[in-house]
């Protein structure tokens, strides 16, 4: 042990190593990415913003049953319903207090039928702390904007569900 | 005792008992859905199966009779399976659609399935599909939910009295159903949405608003009739969701009317929540200090025997405490009235002004005398009290004056004071059977009260019971139905104005128009012709009162306060604050001190707490809550009368406009035109 140790210093080969690793990596491709102009890979389960979807025929989905209000656990979901002209089941608030949000997935989980979703978008840093009061019109819009996204995420994870 | 074996423990048990009911006392519990114990028994969902020694099937505990020596066992693997195959026959044709019913959270299919139930189903055939059926403004049908436990049918036909439900078809056919798609008829209606294990019968007018866990739960007690239902105010926010009942053997078992239930949307509706004053004949808004600063410059300027102050219905015991020492102490006058409407009042006694024989003593009696009253529209669950002494001890029921469908037969004979007269100088028929009874009871309506014959009416059939000893210490039939939550507790706080001649010396004097100042708290039921009367309007809705107030100033209702009631037989209860009053508006016992204090005085109370001790502390009768004090019987105590030849006529009620609460309520509002349209055209739909 002791000699091991004694070469080791004298020949500084813990640097001569370090050098050799050094060397090798200026000939491989590059890990950073060029952010934002690049973007990393990431997993349908990915829990970004929310989302509320709707049905290929435009109607929303969301049933008001109110579970992922019961289920956050930083509170940060509201919702109030009332029927609706045919009287079906449908919010008529549905707000997102996107700071409280802990970004869990629980509402998601919670969803019976794949309404609230959490989208791969995670670039919607704002000016003010009001514009991450998500009500139901932003929520929906964001829906419409990644349903196609969302739809595949979706699919892709439906085996492990 | 006959003794019985449930899970290994030996219990004793009463006679009579279905295996059900002995498990529970064991302290075993068992699931079941038909199953209720205020409603005969069915033992259609089979839910409640348990396991019999000597017996090779599973038994339906609720429809079996314990007998002694039985062996029950109810959690051996051999119940579970047999409960987990009933579960699954239910859950064959029961849509899952928890998400979207009201029923989700407080199920009891979701409850129980989440013990017996499979995590998949292995029913692979189409599912039942039931038309929704129409049942009136304040049940939402979803009759594919229903799993046929005929609770809702067992409550009409035996509780309400009135059979309009019924099941057509059998097996998977079976609908449950109105026949006629008609509304339905009875005041107590909506009780069948509590009973409904599952969400096949909702709440109309609640319904998508609010989820059981989203609501704040507090305890209270009604106002909506003199009875004191004890509920359960849900609220979500301010907002009065619903109400619901609360047990209590004593008052209304389990069950409360449909104006209790569903009055609670008037709390939203038509509210004062800034004070107004009058100017130039039109209502402007205002703040407090100019508000009382107008009351003030009056009440300096007038002589205290020309105020008067009128006390509405639906006021608790604090409030009418505070406003009697403010007009007996502060404006030095004793113009002070609880009747709105010219009924006789004798309170020289507290059994002359109460429900004596009590609610729950209904049950005890063996002869009934109605005397212009219309209980099922003037006191709802008592009526239902009396329809289930009826049902259970087939009691005879007579009545003077025609009070119309009281679900249960009784018999009219007559319906003027001779009727009376006959009976109290033993002529008639049925003073034989007064004289048998042992336990007969006399319930006199405000109707049997009014004018210049209620003296007579009330005096003679006094007298005539005490002749009979009818009126003991253990047994009093004397009854009189107020329709007033606030009356008796009006009454006992001495908030009326009597003189020998005159029983309503200050209902009079409005009509020839003697005072300056009217103060109203909470009074809207008052009917006089306003001439140059300085009005002040206490209260918390923009009806008839604040019509023709001078002043108003705001406060709360009852679910925004607590507050001491006394219901019709005398017992005090306590309802408590389950949301806040809107606006400006300020307790009522504030609005007095506040006003007190701009007049220069003081009332030496400084806070609610204080007011209810003094409450409290001012008669022995309101020390014990939730209970009736007894006050000796006196029957020494007479008064002389005349007899006043008159027909008693039974004042319609209007029983879903019958206060400011339920005026302003728009499911009332519409249950009354169905109910006027039925009226009208004689048809039901």
């Amino acid at each position: 042990m002791k000699l091991n140790r004694i070469i080791k210093t004298i020949f500084l080969l813990e640097f001569v190593k370090a050098l050799a690793i050094a060397i090798k990596e200026i000939f491989k491709s590059k890990k950073t990415i060029n952010y934002p102009f690049e973007k990393g890979r990431i997993s349908p389960r990915f829990r970004g913003e929310h989302a509320l979807r709707r049905y290929p025929n435009g109607e929303e989905r969301c049933i008001a049953c109110k579970l992922c209000e019961a289920v956050c656990p930083a509170q940060a979901i509201t919702i109030e319903s009332k029927p609706t002209a045919d009287g079906s089941r449908k919010t008529i608030r549905y707000d997102i207090d996107m700071l409280k949000c802990i970004y869990c997935g629980l509402c998601e989980e919670s969803c019976p039928v794949d309404a609230i979703v959490q989208g791969p978008n995670f670039e919607f840093g704002t000016e003010t702390r009001e514009e991450l009061y998500y009500n139901k019109e932003k929520l929906l819009e964001n829906g419409d904007k990644w349903e196609q996204t969302l739809a595949e995420n979706i699919k892709a994870d439906l085996p492990y569900r | 005792m006959p003794k019985i074996t449930v899970n290994e423990k030996k219990i004793e048990f009463e006679e009579g008992l279905t295996v059900l009911q002995v498990c529970e006392l064991a302290g075993a519990e068992i699931p079941r859905f038909c199953y209720h114990e205020k409603l005969s028994i069915a033992g259609n969902c089979r839910m409640c199966l348990v396991e019999i020694e000597k017996s090779p099937k599973p038994i339906a505990s609720c429809a079996m009779p314990a007998t002694d020596g039985m062996v029950v066992k109810t959690n051996t693997p051999f119940v579970e399976k047999a409960r987990k195959g009933m579960m699954e026959f239910l859950l064959a044709n029961h849509p899952l659609d928890c998400p979207v019913c009201d029923q989700g959270g407080e199920c009891d299919l979701q409850d129980q399935s989440l013990y017996y139930g499979f995590d998949h189903s292995r029913f692979t055939e189409n599912k039942r599909q039931v038309k929704e059926k129409y049942m009136g403004p304040l049940i939402k049908t979803e009759m594919t939910r229903c799993i046929h436990c005929t609770r809702c049918i067992r409550f009409a036909t035996e509780v309400a009295g009135i059979p309009e439900l019924g099941a057509i078809g059998r097996g998977e056919d079976m609908e449950i159903t109105t026949y006629l798609e008609k509304s339905m008829d009875s005041e107590l209606s909506a009780n069948v949405i509590d009973l409904c294990p599952v969400g096949a019968l909702t709440s109309k007018p609640y319904a998508f608003e609010a989820r059981p866990w989203d609501l704040k739960k507090t305890e209270s007690i009604d106002v909506m009739d003199a009875v004191g239902s004890n509920i359960r105010i849900d609220t979500y926010g301010w907002e009065v969701k619903r109400v619901l009942p609360k047990i209590n053997e004593d008052i209304n078992d389990e069950w409360i009317s449909d104006k209790t239930r569903y009055a609670c949307d008037g709390l939203l509706k038509q509210r004062l929540d800034t004070p107004y004053i009058r100017e130039n004949g039109k209502l402007i808004q205002t703040s407090w200090t100019k508000a009382l600063k107008k009351i003030v410059k009056k009440l300096n300027n007038t002589k205290p025997e020309e105020i008067a102050g009128i006390v509405g219905d639906l006021v608790d015991m604090e409030s009418m405490f505070i406003f009697k020492e403010f007009f007996n102490k502060i404006l030095t006058s004793s113009n002070l009235e609880c009747r709105t409407k010219k009924t006789y009042l004798n309170p020289k006694n507290r059994m002359n002004y109460i429900f004596n024989s009590s609610i729950n003593g209904i049950e005890q009696c063996d002869l009934m005398l109605l005397v212009g009253t219309n209980p099922r529209s003037e006191a709802t669950i008592l009526n239902a009290r009396i329809r289930k002494t009826y049902v259970e001890n087939d009691i005879e029921i007579f009545s003077i004056g025609n009070p119309g469908d009281l679900t249960y037969p009784y018999k009219i004979i007559g319906s003027n004071t001779q009727v009376l007269k006959e009976i109290i100088d033993e002529k008639h028929e049925i003073s034989d059977k007064f004289k048998q009874s042992k336990k007969p009871i006399v319930i006199i309506g405000e109707s049997a009260l009014k004018n210049d014959y209620g003296e007579y009416v009330f005096e003679s059939i006094k007298n005539y019971l005490i002749k009979n000893n009818h009126i003991t210490n253990e047994w009093n039939a004397l009854n009189i139905l107020t329709q007033n939550a606030s009356r008796v507790g009006a009454v006992d706080l001495g908030l009326y104005k009597l003189n020998k001649k005159d029983n309503f010396p200050i209902l009079n004097k409005l009509d020839t128009n003697e005072f300056k100042i009217l103060y109203l708290l909470g009074a809207d039921e008052l009917r006089f012709n306003k001439k140059n009367e300085f009005i002040i309007y206490q209260g918390s809705h923009g009806d008839l009162g604040a019509q023709i107030a001078d002043v108003i100033l705001p406060s709360p209702t009852y679910t925004e306060k607590d507050g001491h009631f006394i219901n019709l037989e005398g017992r005090i209860q306590k309802a408590f604050k389950a949301s806040y009053p809107p606006g400006d508006a300020k307790e009522d016992w504030d609005i007095i001190n506040q006003l007190s204090k701009a007049l220069g005085k003081t009332l030496n109370i400084n806070s609610r707490k204080e007011l209810e001790e003094r409450l409290i502390n001012s008669s022995s009768i309101h020390s014990k809550i939730g209970e009736i004090v007894k006050s000796k019987v006196d029957t020494n105590e007479t008064q002389e009368f005349s007899f006043v030849n008159s027909k008693i006529e039974i004042d319609f009620v209007d029983y879903y406009f019958s206060n400011h609460i339920a005026r302003s309520s728009m499911t009332m509002n519409e249950c009354r035109s169905i109910k006027n349209k039925l009226l009208s055209t004689g048809t039901k739909g």
